[in-house]
């Protein structure tokens, strides 16, 4: 109770400082990125670390909350708010249909069934034309509102986003102290000792697939109603392979872990963009490109149980420091 | 009518052909080391760009195939010891990242290198295309089925009939058994991504006379793999063939019939089909059960 406490202090510091400090656009345009991405990672890291179901098809929820909010609001002028609703019951409805089936398959295959899942619903974003607007998206998404209250500046939207994130931490926080985040730990560790305990791991992965998958849907919605403008590139199968990436960099099961993860890897395209013209002259995006896949394959080998663990004061949980000693 | 189903089938059969080579070398990658490599279809790619390069400064494809096939053979060795080797006992997941990490950077060489230019590479023999019942086969796509059914045929006979082949099995079903004969696992997961990098070159300067070749092209031809794979449970390699002529078969008449923008959509939706009710369909893949 006292760490969440402090947690929370921390975080609400930390949004009302740079609400204040920060002038510049870009900066705020960023962090509600990393805001956004670390909303979508939460839930994917429900999914993967306590789970143990891994997810290459996030970003089709994300598109799918993405779409709703930009269709309902542009073309059938439903209030913002309420089109943010629907922008993740959607995504949650669909999880919740296709999740049973699905999550049967273990591993290697479930990835590539959610990576042609997410390339399916990418190719229905680009094709269908009379709803998504094809290629070219969909623009003049209005700004999101709450009566009178408009979130339209990049200051006000950084501030909800955040917000936002706070509440997830905290809630996620508690559920996995809960029972059924031990219930979920227990599916990881072994989906047959966990069944034989009496827990319903297939209830259970589906109930945290459909989390993941109202989060992102709730990513989404937020995204298109900040951006302003959706075209399918945002939704595409890489950016579901960085959703995972952001998870498993972060590190899995962590509570720091998901924000850590987003903002390493939105910081590090950024900084890359900036830096990398400065050490090779006249250097274009090929450079960032080799350079990014690099430090990707270098945190996963010299890393692998992703970077929160540096900062494992944070966590002093039994089981987490037994996985550093078994690795000496 | 039959003229035209017969076009469709010649096509069908190229682009299957293609598709196979992609799901033999994913399906043998992934018996043998249990990675399932994402950056396949970048082998393709670098190695067909070799072989651009390679036929610009004047050497005659003749010799252009096997160099290119040597250098991107190379290549695959090389990543496996920089990478692969050093992340021994990483988790399937990481694994997977890990070839993401390779796959990405691969494309930045590429990029780099060869920029965003189409590339072709001239046919292995010249000639205009044959004719049969009225339909054109061009020479090239009989080159194509050609090297896919050397593949198979090699990969069989590396299997079944030599040392080195059944030290790989032997590896594959009791690493530790292995071991203890004096067989080294890093040995054999080094020589199956030489393998990789080799009939990945193979494939792309065969496909390069008909399909072209840009740096990006590797990703979807390595679902298209990843497809072919999964028909034949990802672990059977006759499986990975038949699942790719027969893929490439129902894309080009599913093309050619209804609309070529639905494509990439039915192979998608065949690999989710396939996965979801016949996971272990045509042959059930090694799970290890942890309890």
């Amino acid at each position: 109770m006292k760490k969440t406490t402090i947690f929370g202090i921390i975080i609400l510091l930390f949004i009302l400082i740079v609400s204040l400090v920060v002038k510049s656009n870009y900066l705020f345009s960023i962090l509600i990125i990393i805001g956004l991405y670390a909303i979508i990672v939460q839930g994917l890291g429900i999914l993967m670390g306590y789970a143990g179901q891994v997810s290459f098809g996030h970003a089709a929820f994300y598109g799918l909350g993405a779409y709703t909010a930009a269709i309902l609001t542009t073309r059938y002028h439903w209030p913002t708010i309420a089109a943010l609703l629907a922008a993740i019951i959607l995504p949650g409805t669909i999880a919740a249909l296709i999740g049973r089936q699905t999550l049967k398959l273990r591993e290697l295959y479930l990835a590539l069934a959610t990576l042609g899942f997410g390339i399916l619903v990418f190719i229905a974003f680009n094709e269908g034309r009379e709803f998504t607007g094809g290629p070219s998206g969909i623009s003049s998404i209005p700004f999101l509102n709450i009566g009178s209250f408009a979130f339209d500046s990049d200051r006000k939207f950084f501030v909800l986003v955040w917000a936002v994130l706070a509440l997830l931490l905290l809630g996620i926080n508690n559920l996995v102290h809960s029972r059924t985040g031990r219930a979920l730990r227990a599916i990881r560790e072994s989906e047959y000792a966990a069944e034989n305990a009496g827990i319903d791991s297939a209830s259970l992965k589906l109930q945290a697939f459909i989390f993941s998958a109202l989060l992102a849907g709730l990513a989404g919605g937020l995204y298109a109603f900040y951006i302003t403008f959706i075209s399918p590139a945002a939704f595409s199968y890489h950016a579901s392979i960085e959703f995972v990436l952001m998870a498993v960099v972060g590190g899995l099961g962590t509570f720091w872990g998901p924000l850590l993860g987003a903002a390493v890897i939105v910081a590090l395209s950024e900084i890359l963009r900036e830096v990398v013209p400065l050490l090779i002259p006249g250097a274009g995006g090929e450079y960032q490109i080799i350079i990014y896949g690099i430090i990707l394959i270098l945190l996963m080998v010299y890393k692998p149980e992703g970077l929160s663990s540096l900062g494992a004061v944070f966590d002093r949980s039994p089981k987490r420091a037994e996985q550093n000693t078994n690795k000496q | 009518m039959g003229e035209q189903l017969l076009q469709l089938l010649f096509s069908g059969l190229t682009v299957g052909s293609i598709y196979s080579l992609m799901g033999l070398s994913i399906v043998s990658l992934f018996n043998i080391t249990g990675i399932l490599n994402l950056a396949q279809g970048e082998f393709v790619v670098i190695g067909a760009l070799i072989a651009v390069s390679l036929c610009s400064i004047g050497m005659p494809m003749i010799v252009v195939f096997p160099v290119s096939i040597l250098l991107a053979a190379l290549l695959g060795g090389l990543i496996e010891r920089l990478t692969i080797n050093r992340a021994r006992g990483a988790s399937n997941l990481n694994m997977l990242i890990i070839t993401i990490g390779i796959s990405i950077s691969l494309r930045g060489l590429a990029l780099l290198i060869w920029g965003t230019d189409t590339y072709s590479l001239p046919a292995f023999t010249k000639g205009g295309p044959l004719f049969l019942g009225g339909a054109a086969l061009n020479p090239q796509s009989i080159w194509i089925f050609a090297l896919a059914v050397v593949n198979f045929a090699g990969m069989y006979l590396f299997f079944e009939h030599t040392y080195w082949g059944k030290a790989v099995k032997a590896s594959v079903n009791n690493r530790t058994g292995a071991r203890l004969q004096g067989i080294n696992p890093h040995t054999i997961s080094l020589l199956a991504f030489v393998t990789a990098g080799g009939l990945g070159a193979a494939a792309g300067v065969s496909i390069g006379p008909i399909t072209m070749v840009t740096y990006d092209m590797g990703f979807m031809l390595g679902v298209k793999g990843f497809v072919a794979a999964a028909i034949g449970g990802l672990s059977n390699v006759s499986g990975a063939v038949i699942g790719g002529l027969f893929l490439g078969i129902l894309e080009a008449f599913s093309s050619g019939l209804i609309s070529s923008s639905l494509k990439d959509a039915i192979s998608i939706i065949i690999l989710i089909l396939v996965l979801l009710f016949r996971p272990e369909g045509i042959i059930g893949a090694k799970r290890e059960r942890k309890i």
